[in-house]
């Protein structure tokens, strides 16, 4: 399997302050990947590097490498639209627009201009909401508020506004820490099923989600990546003492 | 930090299985003591303590599960949990087989002295040796003294094999020997049983210290 | 004990200012309404003792309060987007603070600045002066609450949008200028309000005008700037046009400040 995702020396800093210290990892395809670590360690500043969500903050620096698909995507002239488009992000906490449930998961399509016809828009939003399991409840009400749905389904909301424009890596930092168990767990589940089609990068600060759905686990402390290993090799027989510390619960 | 919730229960974990360890090395010792110097009183008591054996692997058992439950152990902590619950049912069956010489101790010490046990000492202590090396090594985590007790295994099964000879010798040369004979070849097998039984529990050490699982392979 | 002695002060304050408030415009009610008639509001001001009325003065208001909000929303509210969504650099900031020091500079400045670089080339007050200065006074008002209540706009919205493959502009454009509209709206009404009851700048522009006025170039009679004259006239008949004007000055201003409030609570 190729690696989608290769990333070598990268350095990050908020003005004078480093935040990340030479990080390298490979990232393959159509897998999952979740990055784990306590707060402040830099996992959520690191996936952001990854679309390029740190441009909006005018002190953020990058030094390093992030190459997707062969291509540096920190390089001069790199079209920074198009890397989002397919590199797409869920966050936190859900932020959909304050527009209808259709319109939500059409904008993506329409900014991007990817739809053909009218028909062929609601044909992307349908598809959009099954596959983040979310059609069945809303399929009777796609022009209302898209603030009228719970917290579970806002964030399932969020994810299919992402898979509309047709990303090829789904980012998604903490996407279940603000719900309840059960909504955390369909977004487990749609995580798993996700995979078969789309790359995964996971941002979780509870180590048993990265341990029920990921394939690999990036642990990282102060900035620096420790370990990086298959899943059922880090919470098994970890490399690191720090790993197991950490996964143990041996650090407050 | 090392107060964490889980540390408690693994503690109380290693307290138990270390007196199981310790109530079966006692059984297998002086089961063969009671055969050695035919004390039947001796053999009784090993057969009644053997219930509290069996309570100790029920205890053992759920406080495992509870803990695999409740505290999501991992790494480390779940290897050992882990190689607690099967190492304990090991000990629980060589005890079960420590009762078995027991029970032939009462047949056989009433029957006229066969011979006068040569290499049964000699199997019995090696036994004896090994469970006790084996729980050592289990404490300690250490890989390497489990390795060489998988090795003293052999030692065992030789032994067995020249104990089953001569007793078969002198079922043939004695026939008024038969029946305490008999007996005495299904000693020898449970002897032998319990050395491979600790050969398992070394390779659940191993397992504890590396998280390799050599059982079943010819390379160790 | 102390706890209720607070309470009472502060409910007996608030007693207080209600009651400040509802005397004044009681007392302009009282002192005004008897004058007001369709004739007052739809005839031109007449020589004394034949009656006459404010119809022009309410055009003429109308009339260059438009032209102010033409100008001035679009400039102001463009402003605004920029300060909000670009504006975090040096030149950002010396825009802030060249629009704060505006809003702090008394009106009457504005018309004479007005008066210098529109009245004087033109050669006479004009509505079209008149309307400029109040722009000018709405401008730096507009620019600063658009660009409070786009920053009032979460991130987190920004970012969605962002992370879809929307470049900057398209994100200000169709997801934070609606979801700030309503504030925006507010804003620009709360600066309509204030620059209604301005006087100052159109004594120099505007000037004031006896007929009904349609034209841009020709000065222009305000609301306002009739008050001033009837109020400062020898005859009493003059005063009682006053207070009727005044009735409806403030009746407008408090109108749309209702109105203000009750499409804000509606969104809530």
């Amino acid at each position: 399997m190729d690696n989608k995702i290769s990333v070598s020396n990268l350095n990050f800093f908020y003005g004078k302050a480093q935040a990340l210290y030479d990080i390298a990892l490979d990232i393959p395809e159509r897998e999952v990947v979740a990055f784990i670590g306590p707060s402040g360690c830099g996992k959520s500043t690191f996936l952001r590097t990854l679309n390029r969500m740190n441009d909006t903050i005018p002190i953020a620096r990058v030094d390093g490498n992030v190459i997707i698909d062969g291509e540096n995507i920190y390089a001069s002239g790199t079209d920074v639209v198009a890397l989002r488009r397919k590199v797409g992000m869920v966050f936190q906490k859900s932020n959909p627009f304050p527009k209808s449930i259709f319109e939500n998961v059409a904008y993506g399509i329409r900014i991007n201009g990817i739809h053909s016809s009218k028909q062929d828009l609601n044909d992307r939003v349908e598809k959009a909401l099954r596959d983040a399991a979310l059609w069945n409840e809303v399929k009777d009400r796609l022009n209302t508020s898209a603030f009228g749905l719970s917290g579970g389904q806002q964030q399932r909301l969020c994810i299919a506004r992402a898979l509309a424009v047709q990303p090829e890596v789904i980012l998604m930092d903490e996407p279940a820490s603000a719900l309840d168990p059960i909504a955390t767990q369909k977004i487990e589940e749609l995580v798993v099923e996700l995979k078969r089609d789309y790359t995964i990068v996971i941002v979780t600060h509870n180590m048993h989600q990265a341990s029920r759905v990921s394939d690999r686990t990036a642990f990282f402390m102060l900035g620096k990546l420790i370990e990086y290993n298959k899943t059922e090799k880090m919470f098994q027989n970890p490399d690191q003492k720090m790993t197991e510390d950490y996964i143990t619960g041996r650090f407050g | 930090m090392d107060h964490r919730i889980i540390d408690q229960q693994l503690d109380v974990l290693r307290d138990k299985i270390l007196l199981l360890g310790g109530a079966t090395e006692s059984a297998v010792q002086r089961a063969m003591q009671s055969l050695v110097e035919r004390d039947s009183d001796l053999a009784k008591q090993v057969l009644e303590e053997d219930k509290i054996i069996d309570q100790m692997e029920l205890e053992i058992d759920r406080l495992s599960i509870e803990i695999l439950a409740l505290q999501h152990p991992a790494a480390h902590d779940l290897r050992f949990v882990i190689s607690v619950a099967k190492i304990t049912p090991i000990l629980e069956r060589i005890a079960d087989h420590a009762g078995s010489i027991a029970d032939a101790a009462l047949i056989i010490n009433i029957e006229p002295l066969v011979k006068n046990y040569v290499d049964f000492p000699i199997m019995a202590q090696t036994a004896t040796e090994m469970l006790r090396s084996a729980l050592d090594a289990f404490t300690n985590e250490d890989a390497q003294l489990s390795r060489e007790i998988i090795e003293r295994d052999k030692e065992i099964d030789k032994s067995y094999k020249r104990v089953f000879n001569e007793l078969l010798e002198m079922m043939i040369d004695n026939p008024a020997a038969t029946t305490g004979a008999a007996h005495l070849l299904f000693v020898a097998k449970h002897l032998e049983r319990i050395g491979d039984y600790v050969k398992d529990i070394c390779e659940l050490n191993v397992y504890l210290r590396e998280a390799a699982f050599i059982k079943h392979s010819r390379l160790i | 004990m102390v706890n209720t002695i607070m309470t009472s002060l502060t409910a007996i304050c608030a007693v207080f200012v209600t009651f400040l408030l509802l005397m004044i415009i009681g007392y302009i009610a009282v002192r005004g309404f008897s004058s007001i008639s369709f004739a007052f509001l739809t005839e031109t001001p007449k020589p004394v003792g034949e009656g006459g009325g404010i119809g022009n003065s309410i055009l003429g208001s109308a009339i260059m309060t438009l032209l102010a909000a033409v100008i001035g929303m679009p400039v102001g509210i463009a402003a605004g987007v920029y300060l909000a969504e670009y504006g975090r650099n040096w030149y950002g900031n010396t825009i802030r603070f060249v629009a704060d020091t505006l809003i702090g500079i008394p009106s009457i400045i504005i018309g004479i600045f007005v008066y210098t670089l529109v009245v004087l080339p033109m050669g006479r007050q004009s509505g079209l002066a008149g309307g400029l200065a109040l722009a000018v006074i709405m401008i730096p008002i507009v620019a600063r609450t658009t660009e409070e209540m786009i920053k009032l706009v979460p991130t987190a919205m920004r970012e969605g949008a962002l992370a879809l493959g929307a470049p900057q502009w398209r994100v200000a454009w169709n997801i934070v200028l609606p979801a700030a509209a309503s504030g925006i709206a507010t804003g620009a009404m709360l600066a309509i309000a204030r620059v209604t009851g301005e006087t100052a700048p159109l004594l120099f522009t505007a000037l004031n005008s006896r007929f009904y006025n349609y034209y841009l170039d020709q000065p222009m009679s305000s609301l306002t700037v009739q008050i001033f004259n009837y109020a400062t006239g020898p005859f009493e008949v003059e005063h009682a046009m006053a207070w009727a004007a005044t009735l409806i000055l403030v009746g407008t201003i408090l109108v749309i400040n209702i109105l203000v409030r009750t499409v804000t609570k509606r969104r809530h």
